[in-house]
C-alpha cells in the first residue's frame, strides 16, 4: 500500500518498530523455556534466563588446592594454581577469604592470611600463596569471588530425559506412545474422508444436501460429550482403555473437518476432468484413485498436518480414552502434566519435557507451513 | 507385541480395510449385483431368489442369534428391549426394499442396472463416514442427554431422576464459577485475539520482512496447550522477595518496586493470566485468516478513499473494516469455539483452583473425579447449549451457499 497514489506513509517506522515489538512479545515466554533446557538447575534458580545470555556477575565460593600439593620454593613453601580449575572461568573483580568480607581485595592484590601467609589472586584466577612455614591441613584455603562468568549451557538435562533408561520420568517411552498414537489417528481418518468427500462433492443422491449440512453441523460439536458415552461403549464391545480405543476415537472427531475440508477443496476441481474420465468409460472408483486422489494433494496435506497437530498435542482424548492406571500407555501431554504437579519446581525437568514435546510438531509447522495456512484458509466456514 | 508394531499392523489393517471395502463393494455392485448389461426375465427371477437369500436371509439369521444371545436373557419388553426391537424392524424393512431395488423382477435393461447402481454407489463411499459420525459424534449428543437426566444406581443400570442433575448442578457455587469465568473468556479471548491478529494482519503487510514476522507469531498454533501452559508457568513463576526472579513477570514487577506476586493465585486476575495463553496461541489463526481477507480487498477502493482525502486510520477503519466484516465475524466464532472447549490450559495451570474454573475443566471434575456422570452430563449438555447457536447458524450459512 506504500506506493498508493504515490503517497509515502510517514508512519513506516512506527510501524516496523510496533511488529518488532509484537514478534519479540510472541516470541519471548517460547524462548525463556527454550533457554532454560539448556541450563543447570542451580543456574535455572539462581537468575533468570535472560541473564544467561550475557555474561554473569556472581557471588562464587572456591577453593585454593590442598596443602598437599605446596612446593618449596627456597625458604618459602608455595600453592600455586588456578582458582577456577574443574569449572568454567570467568573474570575476577573482587574477592576475600572471609563469608563476612567477599570483596575487600581487587583481582592483583595481595591478602595476609595471619602467619605471614600471603595470597595473591589474579582477575584470571591464578592464585598464588606464599607461607614461610609449612602449610597444614586437610583442605585448601576457601575463597569467595565476585566474577564475572561467561554463557554456559548443557545438553545433560536431555540427556537424561530421553536417553538414561534408569530415569523413571523420563520422555522416551511416552514420546514413542505419542507417536503411536498419532500415526494410526492421522492416516484413518484421511481415507474415509477421502471417500465420503468424493461422494458428497461429485455424485447426485437425494439426501446429499443434508449430509452436508449436517458433516457442517459435527464440526462444532464439542467432543466433551462424546467421551462418557464412548467410554461405555468401548468397554461393552471389549476394546476398554487402549491405543485401538483412542485410534477410533480420533477418527471419529477428525471426520467431520477431514470430509469438510476435502469436500471444499474436490468441488473445486475442474468437472472436464471427470467426465471426460466418465465418457472414456471410467468407473467411479478409477476415477477416484487415478484422478481426484493426486489431485488433491494439497487439501489431504493441510488436513493430514490439522489431525497431527491436533492428535499430537491432545490431552483430553488420551486421558480418557487411553492412559490406564498402570501408566504403561502415558502419552507426553499427560506425562508433562504429570511432571507440573510433582516436579513444580524443577524448571530444567519441566522445561526439556516440554521441549521434547514440542518439537516435532513445530518442525511440522515449519517444514509445511504453506499447507496449514491453505487448509486454515478453506476450513474456516465462510 | 509393542504398542508401535500394533500401531502399524492398525494402520495397515485399517487403510487395507478401507481401500479393499471400496474396491470389494464397488465391484460386487458392477459385477454381480448389477452388471451393465440387459437381464432376461428368467435371469432376473434367479438372481433375485439368490438375492433374497443374502440380503434378507443370512442378516436374518445373524440377527436371530444375536437375539438369543443377548436380548432374550435381558428381556425385550423395557425401553431398551423395545429400542433395539425397532432398530431390527427398521434393518430387515431397509433390506427388504434394497432387494426390490437391486433385484426387480421382469426383463431388465443396461441403462436401468447402471442407473440403479448409480443410486447405490454414492452410499457405498459414504457408509465407513457415516458410520463412523454417526457413532463418534452423534450417537453421544443424545446418550449424554440421556445420562444427564438419569443416575447410576449401585450395582450397575440407572433410574430416571428428570431435572434432579441439573438442579443439584445449579446449587453449586463451582457451577456458578465456572459460568460466570466462561462468560469471560468468551468476551476476552476472541476479541483480543481478533485485535492483536487484525493488528499484526495489517501492520506485516506493509513490510518487507512481514512474512517472516507473520510466522513467527503463527508459530505457537503448533504447540500443546499443555506446553504452553509449562511455558506461560515459567512467566507467572514467583520467588521468595529476597531472591532473584525468575519468570519475567515478576523480574518487572519487582524491578518497578513491586513484591513478587504469585500471579496464578491472584483472585479474578489469575483468570485473564490464563487468558493470556489462549490469546497468545489463537491471535497466529485469526492473523492468518485476516491477513488472507485484506489481502483481497480491492485496491481501487482504497484508493479511492486515498485521493478523497482520508488519512490510514481513517481508510482502515472506515473502508478496510467494513469490508471484512464476515471473515472477522469468522473468526471471532471460531475462537469462541475453541475457548467453550478449553480445558487443557486450566487443567494444566491450575485445575479450577483460586476461582479459575471453567465449564470444560467442571465436567472432566465431575466425570472422572468425582465419577458422578449424572452432573458431569449435565454440564457437557450446558457446553453443547453455549455452542448450538453456532451450529445452527453454521449450518444455515453452508446451506445458504450450496444454493
Amino acid at each position: 500500500m506504500d506506493n498508493i497514489a504515490g503517497t509515502k506513509s510517514s508512519l513506516t517506522w512506527a510501524v516496523h518498530l510496533s511488529v518488532v515489538v509484537l514478534v519479540v512479545l510472541w516470541l519471548f515466554p517460547t524462548v525463556g523455556l527454550f533457554v532454560s533446557s539448556f541450563r543447570t538447575s542451580d543456574q535455572i534458580a539462581s537468575s533468570g534466563w535472560w541473564a544467561s545470555m550475557f555474561p554473569t556477575e556472581q557471588n562464587l565460593v572456591l577453593r585454593a588446592a590442598a596443602p598437599s600439593a605446596q612446593v618449596q620454593e627456597g625458604t618459602d613453601f608455595v600453592i600455586s594454581g588456578n582458582l577456577f580449575e574443574g569449572s568454567t572461568a570467568g573474570r575476577i573483580s573482587r574477592w576475600g577469604t572471609s563469608s563476612r568480607a567477599i570483596d575487600v581485595y581487587k583481582a592483583g592484590e595481595t591478602a595476609d592470611l595471619g602467619d605471614d601467609k600471603m595470597l595473591t589472586v589474579e582477575a584470571d584466577g591464578s592464585y598464588r600463596m606464599v607461607s614461610p612455614t609449612e602449610m597444614t591441613g586437610g583442605r585448601g584455603e576457601r575463597v569467595f569471588v565476585t566474577a564475572k562468568t561467561p554463557p554456559e549451557f548443557t545438553f545433560d538435562n536431555y540427556r537424561n530425559m530421553l536417553f538414561d533408561p534408569s530415569n523413571r520420568e523420563g520422555m522416551s517411552r511416552a514420546f514413542i506412545s505419542t507417536l503411536t498414537v498419532t500415526i494410526p489417528a492421522t492416516v484413518i481418518p484421511i481415507v474415509i474422508a477421502a471417500f465420503a468427500a468424493y461422494a458428497l462433492a461429485w455424485m447426485e443422491f437425494p439426501g446429499r444436501a443434508l449430509l452436508i449440512a449436517a458433516v457442517v453441523g459435527l464440526l462444532v460439536v464439542p467432543l466433551q460429550l462424546a467421551l462418557i458415552p464412548l467410554l461405555k461403549f468401548h468397554n461393552a464391545i471389549g476394546i476398554g482403555k487402549g491405543f485401538l480405543g483412542v485410534w477410533l476415537a480420533h477418527t471419529g472427531f477428525g471426520l467431520p473437518l477431514a470430509i469438510y475440508l476435502l469436500r471444499n477443496y474436490m468441488v473445486g476441481l475442474p468437472r472436464d476432468i471427470i467426465e471426460n474420465a466418465k465418457v472414456d468409460g471410467a468407473t467411479d472408483f478409477q476415477i477416484f484413485i487415478k484422478i481426484i486422489l493426486p489431485l488433491s494433494f494439497p487439501a489431504l496435506a493441510s488436513f493430514a498436518i490439522f489431525q497431527f497437530l491436533w492428535t499430537w498435542n491432545d490431552l483430553l482424548v488420551a486421558m480418557v480414552f487411553l492412559v490406564d492406571s498402570t501408566g504403561e500407555t502415558t502419552v507426553m501431554t499427560k506425562a508433562i502434566v504429570e511432571l507440573l504437579g510433582t516436579r513444580g519446581g524443577n524448571w530444567e525437568i519441566l522445561a526439556t519435557a516440554a521441549f521434547i514435546s514440542m518439537a516435532v510438531p513445530i518442525a511440522v509447522f515449519f517444514a509445511m507451513q504453506r499447507y496449514l495456512v491453505r487448509g486454515l484458509l478453506a476450513g474456516s466456514v465462510k | 507385541m509393542h504398542p508401535a508394531l500394533q500401531g502399524l499392523v492398525t494402520i495397515a489393517i485399517g487403510v487395507g480395510g478401507c481401500m479393499g471395502y471400496f474396491y470389494l463393494s464397488n465391484f460386487l455392485l458392477d459385477r454381480f449385483l448389477l452388471p451393465a448389461r440387459a437381464l432376461t426375465a428368467a435371469e432376473a427371477a434367479t438372481r433375485r431368489r439368490l438375492g433374497t437369500i443374502f440380503l434378507l436371509g443370512v442378516p436374518g439369521l445373524l440377527l436371530a442369534a444375536l437375539y438369543l444371545a443377548f436380548f432374550l436373557p435381558r428381556g425385550i419388553f423395557n425401553v431398551t428391549g423395545l429400542f433395539w426391537m425397532a432398530v431390527t424392524a427398521l434393518l430387515i424393512y431397509g433390506l427388504w426394499r434394497l432387494r426390490d431395488y437391486v433385484f426387480a423382477n421382469g426383463e431388465l435393461t443396461a441403462g436401468r442396472n447402471i442407473s440403479h447402481a448409480n443410486m447405490i454407489r454414492p452410499w457405498l463411499f459414504l457408509l465407513p463416514a457415516i458410520i463412523a459420525l454417526g457413532l463418534y459424534l452423534t450417537y453421544p449428543v443424545f446418550e449424554t442427554l440421556r445420562l444427564s437426566l438419569t443416575e447410576r444406581v449401585p450395582g450397575g443400570g440407572s433410574r430416571w431422576v428428570g431435572l434432579a442433575n441439573y438442579i443439584q448442578m445449579a446449587d453449586e457455587p463451582k457451577f456458578w464459577e465456572a459460568m460466570r469465568n466462561n462468560m469471560v473468556w468468551l468476551v476476552v479471548v476472541p476479541a483480543m485475539s481478533t485485535l492483536f491478529g487484525l493488528l499484526v494482519a495489517q501492520l506485516t503487510d506493509r513490510i518487507a520482512w512481514g512474512s517472516i514476522a507473520k510466522m513467527l507469531i503463527f508459530m505457537p498454533m503448533a504447540i500443546s496447550f499443555v506446553g504452553a501452559s509449562v511455558i506461560w508457568k515459567l512467566v507467572y513463576d514467583a520467588r521468595p522477595v529476597d531472591l532473584d526472579q525468575i519468570g519475567i513477570m515478576n523480574a518487572i514487577w519487582v524491578a518497578v518496586g513491586g513484591d513478587p506476586q504469585q500471579w496464578l493465585t491472584l483472585p479474578f486476575w489469575n483468570n485473564f493470566f490464563l487468558m493470556a495463553v489462549l490469546i497468545w496461541i489463537q491471535t497466529g489463526f485469526a492473523m492468518v485468516i485476516l491477513s488472507a481477507a485484506l489481502r483481497g480487498i480491492p485496491e481501487e477502493t482504497i484508493e479511492a478513499a486515498i485521493v478523497d482525502g482520508a488519512g490510514p486510520f481513517q481508510v482502515f477503519f472506515k473502508i478496510m473494516v467494513p469490508q471484512i466484516m464476515p471473515t472477522i465475524v469468522v473468526v471471532w466464532t471460531t475462537i469462541t469455539l475453541v475457548v467453550l472447549k478449553v480445558f487443557d490450559i486450566v487443567f494444566a495451570m491450575t485445575n479450577g483452583q483460586w476461582g479459575t474454573q471453567v465449564l470444560a475443566n467442571y465436567m472432566y471434575d465431575k466425570l472422572f473425579r468425582a465419577n458422578d456422570w449424572g452432573v458431569g452430563s449435565a454440564s457437557a449438555m450446558v457446553i453443547m447449549l453455549l455452542v448450538t447457536p453456532i451450529l445452527v447458524w453454521n449450518v444455515r450459512n453452508a446451506r445458504k451457499e450450496m444454493r
